[in-house]
């Protein structure tokens, strides 16, 4: 018997038959397992989890099927049971290690918390048993961690505790819902080892949910895919990555980037359009009541950008890649620097002066959501920045409907709401604005990491094309070596608000000469798969 | 998750009326509180068809009657007909509601624009706002009114300007969070010039939470002047006001307490629908408070 039997579940939106956004999962775990439930977003892995953890939000019901935890049936199980299956036989961990913890009780307390309500140990017993547990999660210096609040803990050790909450009962099923998407590839690499770790002392089952085949492929026993609520098939980790049963997973395993860099383009201009020299950015410091800390968030950032080339800034949160993204739009105030936008220095321009360079250097932000106006047409927000350099109207939306079949949208577009479109089409919407000033430079902030690997693979291909087409300059931002090694022909590493390393993608990336550039290639998730070929890249090279 | 979620932020395509008529009959309650409010604009603006007596006629004979065919709700100590005056005072009362609240959100909204986007200006006015918060609204009002004399548009301005500085902390924090926004900062990037940045991607952020408060004020702002006519800093005690009506009738208290005791179950049931509405309308300009639950 299977530690957890799920079959036949369905889960429907008001407990409609003909809304059902799972369809019919079978799935089933054994002790010592790591099973991924893998798909895009959409696919219901998430709801399947929770409906297994008994709380679904209750618009959505289990209208069909059985989960079955050492042969118990949870579905229907009274909410009493539940609480105490909880924590004690299955317990879960959550992708958002900020929000999951209770940001005004002491971390200690809070694991401690767990085995107050479900055990009987004295208080000094539970005390020593958390602390195990937070040893046992590889917490540094656990008597001055267990006294500590959550702001005070880093991404990484604040997801170490959740999991040392989770499995403090020893509970033989650990559900992971995304546990590393948030965390910086270095720290996923930590958590990912630490769960296989736990997993084998404690011999527990894990249901581990993801949509990253990199993350897949460092973790699975088993795998199973979804797609819009429906299993696509199950299979073992490696039959899975060689021999995927169903187009769907090949398209997946095919849209997954490539951890080897491209080699550059040959050069086919000299001309730069877009040159940083010396860039600081200091935030903080002193103002006239208060003597605030400095934080250098870039510091010396050089680069130069051809024309026709893609150049990535690579790094983990907080390494200031961003910041220096900003400050070439001129969104924040560089502290010191140049910037040459097209030969023009642009990092002292008063707004006034910077008004007719801005249409030179456009950009494409992370989150398709945000990124568009909610209330107006898009055409509308396409023409916002040729109708503010003089363009008529009519002019600047025929353009815009161009430029909308131009990103592999209908022209007809125009007209309607941001919302009315997928995250993938408002990313091609946000592109197609950024073109309508048709710029010589565009900055990408982690323009597809908010998107499915599928729409993130067509969202680069559409901006290579761009490229290819137009003579674009691409700045491309990026926290995923996989996405910087396909499309960019340069990649800055850059950690700490410094430049760590600087060249072409295939040097830097291919034969990295810094430490910090080896551990982040070496963290990558999935770095020995060629998913593209059904392949480990060991076996491509013999 | 996207269409849905994204359809009820946006608004815009339903018509203002359809709108309107969905809040209204969103519960028994708010359409109970919308009729009653409906009446009683209705009966302020058609008065002097309505009303059985001349509100101002002094009619020394009739004085302090009690209720009765003729005076439906007896007379006051001059004879002056309660119900009449009560129907007239409600001009006052609600000109001075709606007026204050469409001032201060309108004052509010400029300068609040100009707090939360242009840094400069934070952070002189927003120690000015401070300060002016630190004076109870009450005496600043009383203050206003006895430098400049007691009239129809100073009790305007002795109201509004107390009820400014919520709006504009309100408007700044919403323009802090907006301005955020990635689709501001795409318009930045475009060239756009501040005002119009302004007009299209701030201010309608801001109009949802506005109207919310702006009902607030509308019930606070009838509420102020009819303290203000109590404490005889308000309006000319010759135009009747609901405030004013409960002042003169303070005295005769024991003797008709009616006089005291209508004008003011008028103005709680005016001020208790306005905010009933007021509810509605948050709720369903901002489904996360109302469709909890269903959102998800």
């Amino acid at each position: 018997m299977s530690l957890l039997e799920i079959s036949d579940l369905r889960i429907a939106l008001n407990g409609d038959r003909d809304s059902q956004v799972v369809k019919g999962l079978d799935l089933s775990i054994e002790a010592g397992q790591t099973t991924c439930l893998v798909g895009e977003s959409g696919s219901g892995k998430s709801l399947t989890a929770l409906a297994t953890m008994g709380l679904l939000p209750p618009v959505l019901k289990p209208i069909a099927g059985s989960i079955k935890l050492k042969g118990e049936e949870l579905l229907g199980a009274k909410q009493s049971r539940l609480r105490a299956l909880r924590a004690t036989s299955m317990s879960m961990i959550f992708q958002e290690p900020m929000t999951a913890l209770n940001p005004v009780a002491r971390v200690g307390q809070q694991i401690e918390e767990v085995l107050e309500f479900h055990s009987d140990l004295s208080q000094s017993a539970r005390k020593t048993r958390v602390k195990e547990m937070m040893e046992q999660v590889h917490l540094p210096d656990v008597d001055k961690m267990y006294r500590s609040f959550p702001h005070q803990l880093s991404g990484g050790q604040r997801q170490r505790i959740m999991i040392a909450m989770a499995l403090v009962m020893r509970p033989q099923l650990l559900i992971a819902d995304e546990p590393t998407t948030a965390l910086d590839v270095t720290t996923q690499a930590q958590i990912l080892s630490l769960i296989r770790e736990l997993r084998e002392e404690q011999g527990a089952a894990v249901l581990f949910i993801t949509h990253d085949m990199g993350v897949v492929s460092e973790i699975a026993d088993d795998v199973t895919v979804l797609k819009l609520g429906e299993v696509m098939e199950t299979q073992k980790l490696d039959d899975l990555l060689r021999r995927p049963k169903t187009e769907y997973t090949r398209d997946l395993l095919r849209s997954v980037p490539s951890q080897v860099p491209r080699m550059a383009r040959p050069r086919t201009s000299d001309n730069v359009v877009l040159e940083a020299t010396d860039l600081c950015k200091t935030y903080g410091g002193g103002g006239l009541f208060r003597k605030g800390r400095e934080v250098k968030a870039a510091q010396d950032v050089s680069f130069s950008l051809p024309k026709g080339r893609t150049l990535g800034i690579v790094g983990e949160s907080g390494s200031g890649k961003t910041t220096v993204a900003r400050c070439i739009m001129r969104l924040i105030d560089p502290t010191s620097g140049a910037i040459r936008v097209g030969g023009t220095d642009i990092a002292q321009l008063t707004q006034k002066e910077l008004k007719p360079e801005r249409k030179n250097i456009q950009i494409v932000f992370q989150d398709p959501m945000r990124s568009l106006n909610p209330r107006i047409e898009i055409g509308q927000s396409i023409i916002e920045g040729p109708l503010n350099f003089g363009v008529p109207k009519d002019k600047a939306l025929a353009r815009a409907r161009e430029l909308l079949e131009l990103v592999g949208l209908p022209a007809s577009a125009v007209n309607r709401f941001p919302h009315q479109f997928s995250g993938g089409q408002r990313q091609r919407i946000a592109i197609a604005r950024a073109l309508a000033m048709d710029p010589d430079v565009l900055v990408a902030d982690e323009a597809v990491s908010a998107l499915d690997v599928s729409v993130q693979a067509q969202v680069l291909n559409l901006l290579a094309e761009l490229q290819e087409r137009l003579g674009l300059g691409i700045l491309f931002i990026t926290h995923d070596l996989g996405v910087a090694a396909q499309i960019c022909d340069d990649v800055l590493v850059m950690q700490y608000g410094k430049v760590v390393e600087y060249g072409p993608a295939a040097q830097v990336l291919g034969s990295p000469q810094q430490d910090y550039t080896k551990a982040l290639i070496k963290a990558a998730p999935g770095r020995h798969w060629d998913f593209a070929n059904f392949r480990p890249f060991a076996e491509a090279a013999e | 998750m996207t269409d849905q979620s994204a359809s009820s932020v946006v608004p815009a395509r339903v018509t203002a009326l359809a709108r309107a008529r969905e809040i209204v009959f969103s519960g028994p309650l708010v359409t109970i509180a919308a009729g009653i409010l409906l009446i009683i604009v209705l009966s302020a603006l058609l008065a002097q068809w309505i009303v059985p007596h001349d509100p101002v006629r002094l009619s020394p004979g009739v004085r302090l009657k009690p209720p009765s065919e003729e005076f439906w709700l007896g007379t006051d100590a001059y004879g002056r007909d309660l119900f009449s005056r009560i129907i007239y005072g409600g001009r006052i009362s609600l000109v001075v509601g709606v007026a204050a609240a469409i001032f201060a959100v309108v004052l509010g909204l400029l300068l609040g624009l100009l707090a939360g986007y242009i840094r400069w200006i934070d952070a002189v006015l927003m120690r000015m706002v401070d300060g002016l918060m630190a004076i109870p609204s009450i005496l600043l009002a009383i203050a206003i009114v006895s430098l400049w004399g007691a009239s129809l548009w100073t009790v305007l301005v002795a109201i509004t300007i107390p009820e400014v500085p919520r709006v504009v902390r309100l408007v700044r924090s919403l323009v802090l969070s907006a301005r955020e926004e990635p689709y501001v900062e795409a318009a930045i990037a475009a060239g756009t010039p501040t005002w119009i940045i302004m007009r299209r991607h701030l201010v309608p952020n801001t109009i949802a939470p506005l109207i919310i408060q702006g009902t607030y004020i509308c019930a606070s702002a009838i509420l102020t002047e009819a303290i203000l006519s109590f404490l005889g800093a308000g309006i000319n005690p010759e135009t009747p006001s609901w405030g004013n009506i409960m002042a003169e009738g303070r005295i005769y208290f024991q003797i008709n307490p009616g006089i005291v005791l209508w004008p003011g179950l008028v103005v709680s049931i005016t001020i208790l629908s306005i905010n009933l509405l007021g509810d509605a309308v948050r709720d369903a300009l901002d489904p996360r408070m109302a469709k909890r639950g269903i959102e998800r």
